[in-house]
């Protein structure tokens, strides 16, 4: 069943740039246990469907003789209580199995793993902070996760509006970004490869454009990633790039938006330190290419009407520039 | 009647009227104070929910209600069932006399309750908009009062009904009846109200 | 007392019908509309507004499903998509659902059990005039932009002051008001009818089930709307005044709001689905010609379906971060709730074997109800197991199960009982024909627009998303979705069709066309407005079928005053003869008021304290007695 799902998955979404956002790549501790459990569900719950059809088929075409009005009382009776018994032993049998996949997953994450980040919901895109105890170490990145394959990780998740769920099918679970809580999830990914999580608590206009691209790779590619990403941002070098970083740090960029190493600390939009090593623009609106670099820039406004970026005037000069400079934020 | 019909019996000798759960009027009473009752237990629920988020009770810097005001009002409104439970008795035993006189005494005493509430609204030491713990405090007070306006009204009325022709029907009396029965519910539910205000921020500080 | 006319062996017949008919009929033409208390009346009029609203939310469904037939739509900006599936819900659940099950209650269950007029019905009449000022705020709100934009469950923050500035979310919150306080009367009236008024011998345990479910339901309004009346309270409060329930930052929190509003909102899919499974049980009664297999089952049924739906209301919100040993609790309980589920639909197909089956339209929508409803019931038991949940939540998956519930265990049901009970509403039959039609189109419609969700939930697509882009693999799926709700439209336009014909005939309906076993059926086609000329009485539990030629009836209730018999609420004894209140044009005017009120507090506190004035007035005026005292016992 599982692989009879996993195909399901692959005929209809044949993983784009975007990443897949199916349940059934199991990719993830939790996505497996959801879909050995889905596979128990559908047979058990499939089961007592065929016997629900069959009784009502049955109850529709064959007639009992009048002479046997009185057996056909008796012999409901007898199979009211079997089938009470049957149900009854079936919805056991369904919350026992999803008592154990709960503990599954609890024995087989720590309760302090290696891994901890910080995911911080807002309208709507996520800042994420990977957590180490040399706060120099701290990483920064927003709209992205990278998880190294094996290693149980800690979410811990907050909210600075409303609330957002953080949810990667792949990986599996689901966990609300609550303002003034702070909830924890614990995953364990299993597999690599690129996935797409997406915010599943509605959180207002922009909800369907709240993605989050997550990339589960090996340990030392993720090792590989994060000194990167410790790096401060790259210098502009060739002289459009250079008015364009003129530009971003003169003009209202510079308050909303943090590039590690310039003078930029804004914390009201994204890190942009290393944006253009991400997958897509906006929280998954757009991929990250040139092209959609120029129409986000020009106007935020466009697609994801409503986000708290506003449309900043910029000539067509002025946008090429800066459009240089971020896509040199490797 | 569109089927033959057999007569089997006779309701003409019945009465008209009933006390207690044979009348309607006590159904439509213990409906609306199972709804109102039921309005108060998440009224105290979501109390003791936010309760439950706070190192102290009430919050710091804040200090717990005033008690005196309450505390008079709280006996003074125990005690209006003294005059509560005679109407009650006597509308049972149709003595339009005393229930109207009971029923001038029930229109008043609520009058120096309403004062009494007024000194409780301002020794909350706390408003409405300075934290949940406010906003709780706020929200039974306000809600109990609301109650007791709606009661109080109606015990008005129905004492002008009695005083005129009509009181001299038997349902105005099983209505006198009931009234009295949701009396009982507005103070006993101000007890659970009145701890829940002043002592729990007492016994939690 | 001699005076007194009585019917009974000297007023019998036509005479006692037309004395009857002068006594009970409300004055004629617009004053008369405007003042009835004749709960058949005002349950017309309720399941006519209710089914308007269905119409409306259906729209809205369409433009949701005309959006996202395609990815990256720009039919309707997300602003637009939000606010409609947020009236969408709304306006299924607060506008339709709930109040089409209390209206044909309303119109059926006196007759049922064998009454003249509902209890309070000056009340009922003021909860039909409540509750279309709130449908009407919040639809003339929408239609002025203004609707509602946070979704059906308004989770706080973000229908809070700060995320959700402008007067949407107030208007919203205040229709709530509106509807709460309509379905806690109607509940009332409704409790109290079936307690008090009952046919003499229809004990408790010979009550046909339907009168059963509207109990149990009632009980269920009572004890689940003040909760969602307190919270949207506070959510008004905090938007208005300045209170800080949901405020975090002010040591508040945003999870109150979803559990006050999930212990109403999850009882509430039951306030919807019991009544349905009276209206399947009645069907299947007639069109089997069989007493439902295990009565007392059935019973005890729903009484527990009434009993546990009270303690899984977390099972919305498991991923909001909860103990783990909360989890093991609710999904138990929430599985629990299959059990009742499994007893009646046994019962059922139970009935269906040992009773004659014949296929008219009610019986065929009662196979759909089950073909269909227990898909959505299996697919419920999935999401209360908590692993699975935290998977499916807030996916397509969700959308799929309240969809196969909601439609499927209610809707199927209440267009059948539409069907079945068409006669006694209007005095005509619906066309089979059109019926067969409509029927078909429906159901294949339905699961043709539904069954495809589950699949896009596996692929990943929420909930509540206005367009989704392109490569994710759901396009064939939602395009598929979007052509089966065009058939389910096509569908609900015949079966509009088929009334509209039906209502232009000429009346002739028989009294008992289907050959009913309840007291509804002893009565004309539609019934006259005192109901029963005669007190009728119930010998079992399938009263008609139990008498073969004649009605054992009672005598002697007055004919020149509206009277009705109270009888004792467990044993149906005869007890008292009551009067009925008349008509009067007060319960229109106090919601007029109350409306007032209510409307003028989104905008200024005060309303509240000014508008207390013409309330008070209204209610002294409808409660002060008009006519003289009665004749009979008066004490002095
Ligand atoms: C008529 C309305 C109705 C009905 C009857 C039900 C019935 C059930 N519902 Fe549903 N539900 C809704 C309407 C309804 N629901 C709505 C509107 C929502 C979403 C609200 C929103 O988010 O917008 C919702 C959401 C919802 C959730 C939350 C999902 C989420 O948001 O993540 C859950 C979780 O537990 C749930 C569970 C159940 C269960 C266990 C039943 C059970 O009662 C089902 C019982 C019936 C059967 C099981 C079938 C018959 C039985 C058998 C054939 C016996 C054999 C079975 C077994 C052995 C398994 N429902
Ligand atoms: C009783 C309740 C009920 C009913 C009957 C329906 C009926 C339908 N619903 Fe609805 N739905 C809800 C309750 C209901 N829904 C709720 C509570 C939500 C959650 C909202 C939220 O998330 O806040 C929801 C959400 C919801 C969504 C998800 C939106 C989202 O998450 O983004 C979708 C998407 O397809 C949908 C579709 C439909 C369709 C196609 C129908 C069709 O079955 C409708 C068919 C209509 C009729 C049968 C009426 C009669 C129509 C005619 C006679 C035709 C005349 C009109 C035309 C020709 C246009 N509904
Ligand atoms: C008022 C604050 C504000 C200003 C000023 C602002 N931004 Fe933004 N920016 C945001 C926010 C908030 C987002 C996230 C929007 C979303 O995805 O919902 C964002 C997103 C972005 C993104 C996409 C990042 C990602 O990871 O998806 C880029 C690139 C960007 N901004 C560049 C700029 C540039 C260049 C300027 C100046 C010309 C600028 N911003 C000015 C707030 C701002
Ligand atoms: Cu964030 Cu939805
Ligand atoms: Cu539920």
């Amino acid at each position: 069943m599982t692989r009879g799902l996993r195909g399901l998955g692959l005929t209809f979404a044949l993983a784009g740039c975007h990443g897949t956002q199916s349940m059934t790549e199991g990719a993830g501790l939790q996505g497996v246990q959801f879909s050995n459990l889905f596979t128990l569900f559908s047979a058990v719950t499939g089961f007592f469907y065929l016997l629900v059809i069959v009784g009502l088929i049955g109850g529709l075409i064959l007639r009992p003789r009048d002479d046997r009005a009185a057996v056909g009382e008796k012999a409901a009776g007898v199979g009211f209580l079997t089938w009470l018994g049957g149900v009854l032993l079936g919805l056991t049998a369904l919350t026992v199995a999803s008592y154990v996949a709960d503990r599954n997953v609890a024995a087989a994450t720590p309760a302090h793993p290696p891994l901890e980040v910080q995911v911080t919901g807002n309208q709507w895109w996520w800042d994420v902070t990977y957590r180490n105890a040399d706060t120099g170490q701290e990483l920064h990145t927003a709209n992205e996760l990278h998880l190294p394959v094996g290693v149980p990780v800690r979410l811990t998740l907050n909210s600075n509006d409303v609330i957002h769920s953080f949810w990667v099918p792949a990986l599996g679970g689901k966990q609300d970004l609550i303002p003034g809580r702070t909830n924890i999830i614990t995953l364990l990914p299993t597999r690599t490869g690129i996935y797409r999580g997406q915010c599943a608590e509605f959180c207002g206009a922009q909800h369907a454009h709240m993605a989050i691209d997550v990339t589960i790779e090996p340990r030392d590619a993720f090792r590989r990633w994060w000194a990167a990403g410790l790096a401060p941002a790259v210098p502009p070098t060739n002289p459009l790039a250079q008015a364009g970083y003129q530009f971003v740090m003169t003009r209202q960029c510079a308050s909303c938006h943090t590039i590690s190493g310039t003078p930029a600390s804004g914390r009201v939009g994204p890190d942009l330190t290393h944006l253009a090593s991400r997958r897509s623009i906006g929280a998954g609106t757009f991929p990250m290419t040139r092209g959609h670099l120029f129409a986000w820039v020009a106007d935020p406004q466009g697609a994801k009407r409503g986000n708290q970026m506003p449309y900043v005037g910029l000539d067509a000069d002025q946008l090429r520039a800066v459009v240089a400079y971020l896509e040199g934020l490797k | 009647m569109s089927l033959p019909v057999r007569f089997d019996g006779d309701l003409a000798d019945l009465p008209t009227h009933g006390f207690g759960p044979r009348s309607l009027t006590w159904w439509g009473i213990v409906g609306f104070m199972v709804v109102e009752g039921m309005f108060f237990a998440l009224l105290f629920a979501a109390y003791f929910f936010i309760l439950d988020k706070e190192q102290t009770w009430p919050p710091q810097p804040y200090a717990p209600p005033a008690l005196l005001a309450g505390t008079v009002f709280t006996m003074l409104i125990v005690l209006t069932e003294i005059p509560n439970a005679v109407i009650k008795r006597a509308a049972e035993r149709f003595d339009l006399r005393t229930v109207r006189k009971g029923l001038v005494v029930m229109s008043l005493l609520p009058l120096p309750l309403f004062v009494l509430r007024g000194f409780e609204f301002a020794s909350l030491n706390v408003l409405w908009t300075d934290n949940a713990y406010g906003s709780i405090q706020w929200a039974l007070l306000l809600t109990h009062t609301i109650h007791l306006i709606t009661d109080w009204g109606d015990t008005a009325v129905l004492t002008a009904l009695m005083f005129t022709e009509h009181g001299k029907e038997a349902n105005r009396f099983v209505d006198t009846s009931e009234n009295a029965a949701y009396w009982r519910f507005v103070w006993a539910s101000w007890l659970i109200v009145y701890l829940l205000i002043y002592w729990v921020p007492r016994w939690l500080t | 007392m001699s005076e007194i006319a009585r019917d009974g062996e000297t007023l019998k017949g036509a005479e006692l019908e037309e004395r009857l008919t002068r006594t009970w009929s409300r004055a004629p033409g617009l004053w008369g509309w405007i003042t009835t208390v004749d709960h058949k009346e005002i349950g017309r009029r309720y399941i006519w507004t209710a089914m308007t609203f269905m119409v409306l939310g259906g729209i809205l469904a369409a433009v949701m499903r005309a959006q996202l037939a395609r990815p990256e739509s720009g039919l309707i900006s997300a602003d637009r998509y939000n606010q409609i599936f947020t009236m969408h819900g709304t306006t299924m659940m607060f506008l339709f659902a709930v109040p089409v099950m209390e209206a044909i209650a309303i119109y059926i269950i006196p007759l049922m059990v064998g009454t003249r007029n509902i209890a309070f019905p000056r009340l009922n009449a003021f909860s039909y005039w409540t509750y279309l000022f709130g449908a009407l705020l919040l639809w003339v709100g929408f239609i002025l932009n203004i609707g509602p934009d946070a979704g059906w469950f308004m989770y706080t923050p973000l229908s809070g002051p700060q995320f959700s500035p402008g007067k949407r979310t107030d208007i919203w919150a205040q229709m709530i008001t509106f509807t709460e306080v309509a379905g806690i009367a109607v509940a009332v009236e409704l409790t109290a009818t079936i307690l008090k008024f009952r046919a003499p011998g229809m004990s408790l345990g010979k009550m046909p089930l339907f009168v059963w479910a509207i109990l149990v339901t009632s009980i269920m309004i009572i004890l689940s709307l003040p909760s969602v009346a307190l919270a949207s309270a506070m959510l008004l409060s905090d938007r208005l005044i300045g209170t800080q329930f949901f405020n975090a930052f002010e040591h508040g929190d945003a999870l109150l709001w979803q559990h006050l509003f999930w212990f109403f909102a999850h009882p509430e899919v039951y306030i919807i689905f019991l009544p349905a499974t009276g209206f399947v049980s009645q069907i299947v009664e007639t069109f089997t010609g069989r007493r439902v297999f295990a009565y007392p089952a059935m019973v005890l049924a729903l009484v527990a379906t009434g009993f546990l739906s009270f303690g899984v209301w977390v099972h919305h919100m498991f991923a909001t971060g909860l103990p783990r040993l909360g989890y093991d609790f609710y999904t138990a309980s929430s599985m629990a709730v299959a059990i009742p589920a499994a007893i009646q639909i046994f019962c059922w197909i139970a009935t269906i074997w040992l009773g004659r089956p014949r296929f008219t339209v009610p019986f065929l929508y009662v196979i759909a109800f089950i073909v269909t409803f227990v898909i959505g019931g299996l697919s419920g038991v999935m999401v209360a197991s908590v692993p699975m949940d935290l998977e499916l939540h807030d996916t397509y998956f969700v959308v799929a199960h309240f969809h196969y519930v909601l439609i499927g265990g209610a809707v199927f049901p209440l267009l059948g009982a539409i069907t079945y009970w068409f006669p006694k509403f209007s005095g005509r039959m619906l066309s089979e024909g059109l019926g067969k039609a409509a029927f078909w189109l429906v159901v294949v419609g339905f699961n043709v627009a539904f069954f495809p969700m589950h699949l896009t939930c596996m692929l990943g697509m929420p909930r509540r998303v206005y367009t989704y882009p392109a490569n994710m693999g759901w396009n064939g799926l939602n395009l598929l979705s979007s052509l089966g709700a065009v058939v389910i439209w096509l569908g609900g336009l015949i079966f509009i069709a088929n009334v509209f014909l039906a209502l232009r005939r000429p009346r002739g309906a028989a009294a008992n066309p289907w050959g009913g076993s309840s007291l509804e059926w002893a009565t004309d086609s539609p019934p006259p407005p005192y109901n029963f000329a005669h007190q009728p009485i119930a010998t079992g539990h399938t009263p008609l079928w139990d008498v073969t030629d004649v009605l054992p009836v009672m005598t002697g209730l007055r004919v020149d005053d509206r009277e009705q018999l109270i009888t004792t609420a467990i044993e149906a004894v005869p007890d008292i003869r009551y009067p009925s209140p008349e008509p009067t044009p007060w319960p229109l005017l106090s919601a007029i008021a109350l409306a007032a009120l209510f409307i003028g507090s989104i905008f200024t506190p005060w309303a509240v304290v000014i508008g207390t004035v013409p309330l008070a007035i209204g209610f002294i005026a409808w409660f002060w007695p008009k006519s003289p005292p009665s004749k009979e016992p008066v004490i002095e």
